[in-house]
């Protein structure tokens, strides 16, 4: 070991170290390193990894990002946050990223916890980060109240809470026909919400309490199980007794196997709708040994519907590729390809502070939607995405049969005179043993 | 509300806490006792016991889910596997460091992280599921109870009665036991304390494996499955006593039912469930620093 002590170790090392950051200074000059960081052992993260996959493959096909006059290359760098377990280990990842890998931008981020601590790191190095995947409407205020630090943050998808729930009261909406239609159900339809107990879906439970009343809907009880419960046949019993006809739910994460399995196990008689991320997967089938059927969720794609021109394409060329339908958080896509690449190729540059206030007041579509990015009340910019017919709405989605199929919207009356039907929905079905209750 | 009505509702939700709390509490007895075994004998805190609980319930998904054989005998193969991998481990890593407690606690939580890092590698971190053995269920006093969860409950006590009965019956049910009182003196009367330990690690493991064999249709798959019923495990394990196999019995059906009370009884609060048990537990250890049943260490030696 005495070399380890002899004057040549030191400057070898140190010789090496310069030879590393020196080469990684020097690849970086023709290529866009686009970091994307997310939870790669989860099907969220493989998503958002996947999406930028076909996005950078799309664009290195044709030669490249036109930067000027120059033609550069897309280089992807992942990332996992490992954000299910540790925020610490996020914001780790995404210091990586802009530190040892220096990305130009990153996109991904999925749970709200870690996204913030993750808008700071990327906005205090002026890194424009586009979120794919967490909703709360804070991250998106921060930019509006303290522009000048977080204007490189830009939601990509979803929407953000209040238009999630928005959405998700639209879908019950639709179920609530359907049933009054089909079983003539008179009366409030009775409706039980079930939301985990996560931080971003805190603020759905007085937005429930105040609005299903309005909707001419009576509200039978809250549950708040934990987001991991593996058992919820306590709650399941509970709903049951409150006579619920609708059985609301916010899940995003695990819980949402075992409640859509029980529920069906125990043939509650009611439609669960509403947001279940893990009934957005083609997994879900499988996880809930096709006890999921008739479980209706928001979500972004679904096959054969079309929310425009580029949809279908995408869906297909991802299926193909992937063997999958994509989920929400494959906004990666769509991020890298429409959102960041065409804004450069428009401006001619990298500059992330050119690129921000060109793409604030872009308006152009994506394969889930239209993209416009909204200002607040008092006029600032808020990079959060525009939601309504036209815009950003999602769709819902029914599994049936062992099929995801697109349900609404469906003859959805957003405002007076407007009626919104995106090709490709078919009819909600209701569940045997739920027509046979109540046609009895 | 009528009268009747408010009866019937009351009577639904003791009995759905009866049965929730019966399964839990013989989930957490298979456990704990298992637990308390290791470390009464062996003087090992075993953080991997949970891991254990994990690597059967994702033997049972294989077996089934790739080589088609049906729930009964991937359970089997599960335990089998579970305990062959157990005594292997403990042979290999636990049994040469056992005197020094501080080395072995880190390396079975070092063990537990590769079980789970293995199983993420494999299956990734999707949540999987597997069959049933009875689908249905029945309806009493309006309650709608799972046969899976009958069967599990029915099982979960049949093992304990059958463990029991070897513990107190049997010769080396009697050396097991003795050894875990007093190692040194069991030593003296000629029992092997060093064979016993490594059968009551087989048994041990055994046990863990055998609680995921039957928990796991009414469980998710997924690599961290372990770290919630370790906690649970260690706090039933801390409020009986540790090393009493009567402590962690007792203290299993407590935890069982505390949960099964706070999510029937506050459905808004049902995520706080473990948080509550967790609360009895420290407010027992506050008037009775030994636990339930167990002995002020002073005393035992």
């Amino acid at each position: 070991m005495k070399w380890l002590k002899s004057n040549v170790f030191v400057p070898v090392l140190a010789f090496v170290f310069v030879m590393f950051f020196w080469a990684t200074a020097f690849a970086a000059s023709d290529e866009i390193r686009i970091g994307v960081i997310g939870p790669m052992k989860f099907i969220q993260g493989k998503s958002q990894w996947n999406g930028a996959v076909m996005a950078a493959e799309e664009i290195n096909a044709k030669g490249g990002v036109k930067v000027g006059s120059k033609m550069m290359k897309i280089k992807l760098i992942q990332a996992d946050s490992n954000e299910f377990l540790s925020i610490t280990d996020a914001t780790n990842a995404m210091e990586r990223l802009i530190t040892r890998d220096k990305v130009h931008f990153v996109v991904g981020g999925f749970r709200t916890e870690a996204v913030f601590a993750m808008q700071d790191i990327a906005c205090q190095n002026k890194v424009i980060f586009i979120g794919c995947g967490a909703a709360s409407d804070e991250l998106c205020n921060r930019v509006a109240k303290y522009y000048d630090q977080y204007k490189y943050f830009f939601r990509g998808t979803p929407f953000n809470s209040t238009a999630l729930v928005k959405a998700a009261f639209s879908h019950v909406g639709s179920t609530a026909e359907v049933l009054r239609n089909e079983l003539g159900i008179t009366g409030p339809i009775k409706v039980a919400f079930v939301a985990e107990k996560a931080q971003w879906a805190d603020a759905m439970v007085p937005a429930v309490q105040a609005t299903l009343p309005k909707m001419g809907m009576e509200l039978v009880g809250v549950w708040r199980p934990s987001p991991v419960a593996t058992d919820v046949s306590a709650e399941l019993s509970a709903i049951q007794r409150s006579g619920a006809q609708i059985i609301f739910t916010f899940f995003s994460s695990s819980v949402g196997i075992p409640f859509a399995r029980q529920a069906n196990e125990l043939k509650i008689p009611a439609m669960q709708v509403g947001i279940n991320v893990e009934a957005q997967k083609a997994e879900f089938w499988q996880a809930t040994r096709g006890q999921g059927n008739y479980v209706i969720t928001s979500s972004t794609y679904a096959r054969n519907v079309e929310c425009n021109e580029l949809t279908k394409p995408f869906v297909e060329a991802y299926i193909k590729r992937f063997g999958e339908v994509p989920t929400y958080t494959t906004g990666t896509y769509e991020s890298i390809k429409m959102s960041l690449v065409d804004t450069i190729e428009m401006i001619g540059t990298l500059d992330p502070d050119k690129i921000v206030a060109t793409l604030e007041n872009r308006v152009y579509k994506t394969p889930p939607s239209t993209i416009m990015y909204v200002k607040d009340n008092l006029g600032r910019h808020t990079h959060d995405l525009k939601f309504g017919p036209g815009y950003a709405t999602g769709i819902a989605s029914q599994w049936q049969d062992g099929e995801f199929v697109g349900v609404w919207p469906n003859k959805w009356k957003p405002a007076p005179g407007v009626e919104v039907t995106f090709k490709g929905v078919k009819p909600i079905k209701i569940p045997p043993w739920m027509i046979k209750a109540y046609k009895k | 509300m009528s009268i009747k009505n408010r009866e019937v509702i009351i009577m639904s939700i003791i009995l759905d806490i009866i049965v929730m709390g019966l399964i839990k509490g013989s989930i957490y007895a298979l456990l704990a006792i298992s637990f308390s075994l290791i470390f009464g004998v062996a003087r090992i805190v075993n953080i991997a016991h949970t891991a254990f609980y994990m690597v059967a319930a994702y033997c049972i998904y294989t077996v089934t889910n790739y080589m088609g054989w049906s729930a009964v005998p991937a359970m089997f193969v599960a335990v089998i596997l579970s305990v062959i991998l157990g005594m292997v481990i403990y042979k290999v890593f636990l049994n040469p460091i056992r005197e020094h407690e501080g080395a072995v606690l880190i390396a079975t939580m070092a063990i537990a992280m590769v079980f789970q890092e293995v199983m993420t590698l494999f299956f990734s971190g999707s949540f999987l599921s597997v069959p049933n053995l009875i689908d249905g269920y029945f309806i009493i006093f309006g309650v709608k109870v799972f046969y899976q969860q009958l069967l599990t409950l029915c099982a979960a006590a049949l093992v304990m009665v059958i463990l029991m009965i070897f513990l107190f019956k049997t010769k080396l049910g009697l050396a097991l036991r003795s050894t875990a009182q007093d190692r040194e003196v069991a030593n003296l009367m000629g029992i092997n304390e060093s064979k016993v330990a490594m059968i009551t690690m087989g048994i041990a493991i055994g046990l863990a494996g055998f609680a995921g064999a039957i928990v796991v249709p009414l469980e998710i798959l997924e690599p961290h499955m372990w770290a919630t019923p370790l906690v649970m495990m260690m706090a039933v394990v801390v409020l009986g006593g540790l090393g009493s196999l009567k402590g962690s019995f007792v203290g299993a059906y407590i935890m069982g039912f505390t949960e099964a009370m706070v999510v029937f009884l506050s459905p808004q609060g049902a995520f706080l469930k473990i948080s509550v048990a967790l609360l009895i537990m420290i407010i027992v250890l506050l008037i009775r620093p030994e636990g339930l049943f167990g002995v002020y260490f002073e005393e035992e030696r």
